[in-house]
């Protein structure tokens, strides 16, 4: 439950649209699965300057990330990309959260915030470039104010609490978030960031996407309680919100970030979702999966959810569906491109950025592997498992 | 110059980096109020305030995590692992975090981060206080790591790890920490010999000794003792065991012929098995015996009323330039 010293406060809501999996049923919904918007005497609050052209925008977003997400999973298939992380059914979660987000906010994100990505206007080949083996992280986290994703689970939410504790030094208002899953709940490194946090209120944001699955473990194996009720015990007000529901999100989080601007400390929020596709491109979900519980979600989906809205206002014109599907294609289209064209990494790049001043050890070891290279006349097409002599 | 303790210089060299750099924040459990178990942040959370001297909770992930985070922020965080044995809770945030963000973002983000770690045995303490994990960090790409076996190496060594944008592992021999030496706080650590360079002590003809940390004192004991049979030994101290600077212990072998590594941490794939075949792959046609390396044991640290036993002393150091020299030795009559 959450603390109420910052505007409207934080109660959940009751609503039992079913929630098969999940311990509990109760989260705070603004938009039912049908599309229809339902009041709030709080939580209205956080959303209320959201005009129907914006809502439109949400909904822009929202497909075009599932689009982005279908590009990369045909590329992976392709074999233009090694891996892939799917978000399939997790939109309204990363748009609701990822458009809350001031420019001088810092997010340490896991690996499946690419829809976060998005919105903190990352370039869509820097998003592909982990998957495709080009590097080991794809972008400059200050040019988007967003560190690389994380891959060891449930480390960048201490990164964050650290980076939170500087904001408070430095006397800013900025927060940081972090994102993680449900079963990033069950590392130690999450229960540290949260006594941390606690004890030293730091502005920071604690954004637990629960979509059931951690790889074929299921949320009921990571905790006997909701995991909102986890932060309560680390002195944490918490919400648990219908992560399928963008406006839901945007209100719990920017409650959220409202409390930490202000000095109010840490916030944990779960938005209660479901991961639609497999863990990665690598995973077969239909191993650990019933059909049925995917069917059941199927019907929650968070698109159809915001379009069933907008066209209960009147706003779901043909213009805007073509408008939306056009925006989708190009970023999709432009995304394959950059894939694509994309240029192999050098040799002896390898070597570069492992320190920030000169290493003897691996300077002489450089020094080697270029001899060895040169030795064959070609650097770049010298090597390979087969061989060239 | 003045007399300090190596715990005193230490101290000295905080405040020092403290008072130069306001990004310089110290993280630790006990390091506020008490000054750290042993004392070595004694005052400074007093003069420099609890933001800038941090009081954690007690969780090693969580320090080294946050630090990351700060770092992520401009900060330089210098965390304390309060002893040897704590360090392992935080170990996945070390090796792969801190050592790898700057090549994760090719460069885009700086670690400089100093994780100080009071190491090794010898004071009579309970498990888990006395141990030597340092070849778990040599072996990590991104981290440097470095030890100090003189105050005066103490107080300027701490600087330039601080001011280093690579993450460092500073180790400080704990049971040196009452030794007392003479320290020059007026040395500008950039002018100083970088903490990357190791340094010989001793000029030698017979047989090279290297060895770091809290042996030092005790391998120029076991010069001193040398001499007087007329065995002439070159200690080497490395100060940095990652990288380790091979340049003087290439030169001083191909003039010595002979090879002696020493440290506290078990044998198997320790530092000493890093230097003695780096040095055999630089001057094997230079070496007239097998190096020998001097070591504790492959065993979990032992309780204290036998520590002596799997710390090298001065006579098993001796025992090992006796076998360098091929002179009669507890293993001689032994092949293999």
């Amino acid at each position: 439950m959450s603390t109420d010293e910052t505007g409207p406060g934080g109660a959940q809501t009751p609503e039992s649209a079913g929630n098969p999996g999940s311990p509990g049923q109760e989260f705070l919904q603004l938009i039912t699965p049908a599309g229809e918007r339902i009041s709030h005497p709080e939580f209205d609050f956080w959303v209320r300057d959201i005009t129907d052209e914006q809502l439109c925008s949400l909904f822009e977003d929202m497909t075009v990330i599932r689009r982005i997400d279908v590009e990369a999973t045909a590329l992976q298939r392709q074999g233009e990309l090694a891996l892939w992380p799917p978000l399939l059914g997790q939109e309204a979660a990363q748009i609701g959260s990822g458009r809350s987000l001031r420019a001088d906010d810092f997010v340490f994100s896991s690996y499946r915030e690419n829809g976060v990505a998005y919105c903190r206007g990352v370039d869509l080949t820097d998003l592909l470039r982990v998957w495709r083996g080009n590097a080991s992280g794809g972008w400059d986290p200050y040019s988007i104010n967003m560190a690389t994703p994380q891959i060891i689970i449930g480390a960048q939410t201490l990164h964050a609490t650290g980076y939170a504790m500087g904001i408070q030094n430095d006397g800013a208002d900025a927060a940081a978030i972090t994102y993680f899953g449900d079963g990033a709940t069950s590392e130690g490194d999450v229960s540290e960031a949260m006594v941390f946090a606690a004890s030293f209120q730091v502005p920071v944001v604690f954004f637990c996407t629960n979509n059931h699955w951690a790889i074929s473990e299921p949320v009921r194996l990571q905790s006997h309680i909701q995991l909102a009720d986890r932060a309560t015990g680390f002195g944490i007000p918490s919400l648990r919100v219908d992560g399928n529901d963008v406006l839901a999100v945007m209100a719990a989080t920017r409650l959220a970030l409202d409390r930490a601007r202000r000095g109010g400390g840490p916030t944990f929020i779960e938005a209660v979702s479901y991961r639609m596709g497999p863990h990665t491109t690598a995973d077969d979900p239909t191993r650990y999966r019933d059909a049925n519980e995917l069917e059941d979600w199927a019907a929650k989906d968070p698109i159809s959810r915001l379009a069933g809205l907008l066209d209960r206002k009147g706003l779901l014109t043909a213009e805007l569906q073509q408008q939306v599907k056009d925006k989708a294609d190009a970023v999709a289209a432009e995304m394959r491109r950059g894939c694509t064209t994309m240029p192999d990494p050098q040799p002896m790049d390898i070597f570069k950025h492992v320190y920030s001043a000169p290493n003897s050890w691996l300077e002489r070891q450089q020094d080697h592997y270029a001899r060895y290279l040169a030795s064959f006349g070609d650097p770049a097409g010298a090597v390979s498992e087969e061989g060239a002599r | 110059m003045t007399q300090l303790t190596f715990a005193r210089a230490i101290n000295a060299g905080l405040r020092k980096s403290l008072e130069n750099d306001s990004k310089v924040v110290l993280l630790g459990e006990d390091i506020g109020t008490l000054g750290g178990v042993f004392r070595v942040t004694d005052g400074l959370q007093k003069d420099f305030g609890t933001h800038r001297v941090v009081d954690t909770p007690l969780a090693e992930s969580a320090i080294v995590g946050t630090a990351v985070g700060l770092a992520y922020r401009g900060y330089r965080p210098v965390v304390e692992i309060q002893f040897d044995g704590f360090i392992y809770p935080a170990f996945d945030q070390i090796v792969s975090q801190v050592a790898k963000l700057h090549y994760r973002t090719r460069g885009a983000v700086k670690m400089p981060i100093t994780i100080r770690v009071p190491f090794g045995g010898g004071i009579g303490s309970p498990e888990h206080h006395s141990e030597s994990p340092e070849a778990y960090f040599t072996h990590t790409s991104g981290l440097r790591v470095v030890t100090v076996a003189n105050p005066q190496d103490a107080y300027t060594v701490i600087q330039q790890a601080i001011s280093c944008d690579d993450p460092v592992l500073y180790f400080e021999p704990k049971r040196r920490y009452h030794d007392k030496g003479e320290v020059d706080e007026s040395v500008d650590p950039a002018m100083a010999l970088p903490m990357d360079k190791a340094r010989v002590l001793t000029d030698g003809a017979d047989v090279t000794l290297v060895a770091y940390g809290p042996l030092v004192k005790t391998a120029l004991d076991a010069a001193s003792a040398a001499a007087d049979e007329g065995i002439s030994i070159e200690v080497i101290d490395l100060r940095s065991l990652a990288p380790v600077d091979y340049e003087p212990v290439v030169a001083s072998v191909r003039k010595t012929g002979r090879l002696v590594v020493t440290h506290e941490a078990g044998q198997s794939g320790g530092l000493g098995a890093e230097v003695a075949a780096s040095i055999t792959e630089r001057c094997f046609y230079h070496l007239e015996a097998a190096p020998v390396r001097v070591t504790g044991f492959d065993i979990p640290y032992p309780y204290s009323k036998l520590e002596m036993h799997h710390l090298p002393g001065l006579d098993r150091i001796l025992d090992g330039v006796d076998r360098a020299l091929g002179r009669p030795n507890s293993l001689s009559g032994l092949e293999g």
